[in-house]
């Protein structure tokens, strides 16, 4: 599978990548974060946490997620090879789910029967509280109220799992807000609450743990592509909201210089129209949500609104361990609009027959550009972080279609 | 003699414990906010936390995140707030000011900027909320650097290594949390606090503050007894949100004067 040629082991035991990360937090969240570290150094090293964490994500997940050569968008595009990383394949059809079992295992080893979580589209939200209905936890999801009202049927999935779902109408009544809703639910009730973040986001251990977590996705990668590609890829390639599927298959290959990594953002209307979320390319460095990182704000350091097509990449601010890749030049960061995603998205329905979300349709549509100017030879690897069933409605929308 | 330090000293020699309003710069509006803080000194206030409203304010309960919308939506920004604190000062050489607010705008200003003009402007001392001791050294030096305290929070949870971690960047005064959860949280247990305040000392050596959670003249009684300040936040927001534009001022002042003559039953 090929040793990497460089050394990497970020972040610092403060949880900082170079500048960024760390743990930006008020002293009332201290002592929790403190156990949850002393919590996750533990059983990070713990054989028997570690061989339950890899029990679920095969038999209850469904791991190992195949990497598909899509031949005929290959084809299509006239030049690299694509293949895809069947996140979408996964028991909730996406890789939300890794993390979330992972955290779940942990809450039951800190003895907290109570989690929450934050939710933007709803696919974490879902996720949680699958992993909650399995583990027999109680479930408190926060999602902004306009976001209530977009994913009706995500809302809908959660209460049959039996979560309940808190609408937040403070702020842009969006993700970062749920976010911070949930942040004053855990100070409130952090002896039996356990707090599942989506992302590689929030305060240390956060980003490292999700990372954790997540990098199940490209270690499977760096033995699979051998055996369906003859080699590693030339690129690895992946959409980057907060960018919790994009460490999951980047950090194993941080270390093999040879493979490029692309991140790819969200441009929305545009990055000239100020209607985005591409916090990498267009934000300056900040303190949000615990992390010092990239943010989209404004002359006085207020968070901006962002926007995408895609609620999941609809975030102000990105994972610490992604502005240092950034900063570093490791791996480079690139946006497509909402225009180019569904394109996309319609490709490669009528191409391969799947649908991906309007989130992973980001990284579809950068290979899509990126493949016709490699030779036939060249081998491109996109995470196809999940399926599009959830987006039906605003493509629809979009299209004209409608139902 | 900073002001900070002269006001806690002019009050323990009198026997006095100190009071301390919060308002977030630019509730109601701005033109309401130096005729706000003179009314509280007014009132009886010892020293004025001014809250720097922020986008995001996580450790807020919703009162105070109202009170920042509001401000906001207005055009609130942090050099505007420094504007308010010399219009203020103009008027006002003794009253401490303290502001509180997130780490961001201070970022985005930069923090040599930030602390001239914090400064220049009259500020006595500034607390972050989410800059805790061990990501803020350089922050805390160049407060210092220019002769501003840097103020920082203690809770519940705080260990007794966290209490000396605090200690030893902390100056003007330590604010205590009286409760695990947000500002504008209901629930103080005064035992609690009372068993707290003297491991605090134990290990630093300055003023302590209690806040979060009081909300009447009689829990600010029973916490002057155990603390050198109390500090009012939520429900003095709730006070102005209550009253309209013209009767604001004056309720506020109000409000604080009764606190006040509650707080100096305590000999």
């Amino acid at each position: 599978m090929g040793k990497p040629d460089l050394p990497y082991d970020l972040p610092d035991a403060a949880g900082h990548f170079g500048r960024y990360g760390g743990s930006f937090v008020s002293e009332t969240l201290v002592a929790a974060l403190d156990e949850l570290r002393a919590a996750y150094a533990r059983m990070s090293q713990d054989p028997e946490f570690l061989a339950e964490f890899a029990y679920e994500l095969k038999y209850y997940v469904g791991r190992p997620s195949p990497v598909y050569h899509a031949r005929r968008l290959s084809e299509r595009c006239g030049g690299a090879q694509i293949f895809l990383k069947r996140e979408d394949l996964n028991h909730t059809g996406a890789h939300k789910v890794n993390n979330c079992i992972g955290q779940a295992l942990l809450a039951r080893r800190m003895g907290k029967p109570r989690v929450i979580a934050e939710t933007g589209a709803g696919q974490h939200g879902v996720a949680t509280a699958t992993v909650a209905a399995r583990y027999g936890m109680r479930c408190v999801v926060y999602m902004g109220s306009e976001d209530v009202a977009r994913q009706a049927a995500n809302v809908y999935r959660m209460k049959l799992l039996g979560a309940e779902v808190i609408p937040v109408e403070s702020g842009s009544k969006t993700l970062k807000d749920a976010l911070n809703e949930a942040m004053r639910d855990w100070v409130t009730n952090v002896a039996d609450t356990f707090y599942i973040i989506g992302t590689v986001a929030g305060p240390h251990p956060y980003p490292m743990m999700v990372r954790d977590f997540q990098s199940v996705i490209g270690r499977e990668c760096l033995e699979q592509m051998p055996e369906v590609a003859g080699r590693q890829p030339d690129a690895v390639i992946a959409c980057v909201g907060g960018g919790s599927n994009a460490m999951g298959i980047f950090h194993p290959y941080i270390g093999h210089t040879g493979v490029r990594l692309i991140g790819v953002e969200a441009a929305g209307y545009g990055l000239a129209s100020g209607k985005h979320s591409a916090s990498l390319i267009a934000g300056r460095p900040g303190v949000l949500h615990g992390n010092r990182t990239y943010l989209l704000q404004d002359e006085n350091g207020q968070i901006r609104e962002t926007h995408s097509i895609s609620a999941g990449l609809d975030y102000p601010g990105v994972g610490p361990e992604h502005a240092w890749l950034k900063d570093s030049g490791r791996a480079e960061y690139v946006a497509i609009d909402d225009d180019e995603a569904l394109a996309a998205f319609h490709t490669l329905c009528r191409t391969e027959g799947i649908l991906p979300a309007l989130e992973s349709s980001h990284a579809i549509a950068y290979a899509m550009k990126l493949a016709p100017q490699l030779p036939k030879e060249a081998v491109l690897l996109v995470n196809l972080s999940g399926r599009g069933d959830k987006d039906m409605h605003t493509v629809g929308e979009k299209s004209g279609l409608g139902f | 003699m900073s002001r900070i330090k002269n006001t806690f000293e002019r009050l323990q020699a009198a026997g006095r414990k100190a009071l301390i309003p919060f308002i977030t710069a630019g509730d109601p509006d701005a033109d309401a906010t130096v005729p706000l803080m003179q009314a509280a000194v007014a009132g009886g206030a010892d020293l004025i936390e001014l809250g720097v409203p922020f986008s995001d304010p996580m450790a807020d309960g919703p009162t105070i995140q109202r009170a920042s919308e509001r401000a906001l939506a207005q055009g609130m920004s942090l050099r505007k707030v420094l504007e308010l604190v010399a219009r203020f000062r103009a008027g006002d050489g003794q009253t401490p000011v303290v502001l509180m607010g997130y780490a961001n705008p201070i970022e985005a200003m930069g923090y040599a900027e930030f602390c001239r003009a914090a400064s220049s402007a009259g500020v006595d001392g500034v607390l972050v909320v989410d800059y805790p001791p061990e990501e803020c050294h350089e922050f805390s030096d160049a407060l210092r650097a220019h002769g501003m305290d840097a103020i920082f929070l203690l809770a519940p949870t705080s260990t007794p290594q966290r209490i000396a971690s605090v200690g030893a960047q902390a100056s003007g005064y330590i604010y205590y949390v009286s409760l695990k959860g947000v500002t504008g949280a209901s629930h103080l247990d005064r035992d609690e606090v009372a068993r707290r305040i003297p491991e605090i000392r134990e290990q630093v050596r300055m003023p302590v503050g209690v806040g979060f959670g009081i909300r009447d003249g009689a829990t600010a009684r029973t916490i002057a007894e155990i603390a050198d300040a109390v500090v009012i936040g939520s429900r003095i927001i709730e006070e102005i949100e209550r009253s309209s534009r013209d009767t604001v001022v004056s309720n506020v002042q109000k409000f604080i004067a009764g606190i006040r003559a509650a707080m100096d039953g305590v000999a």
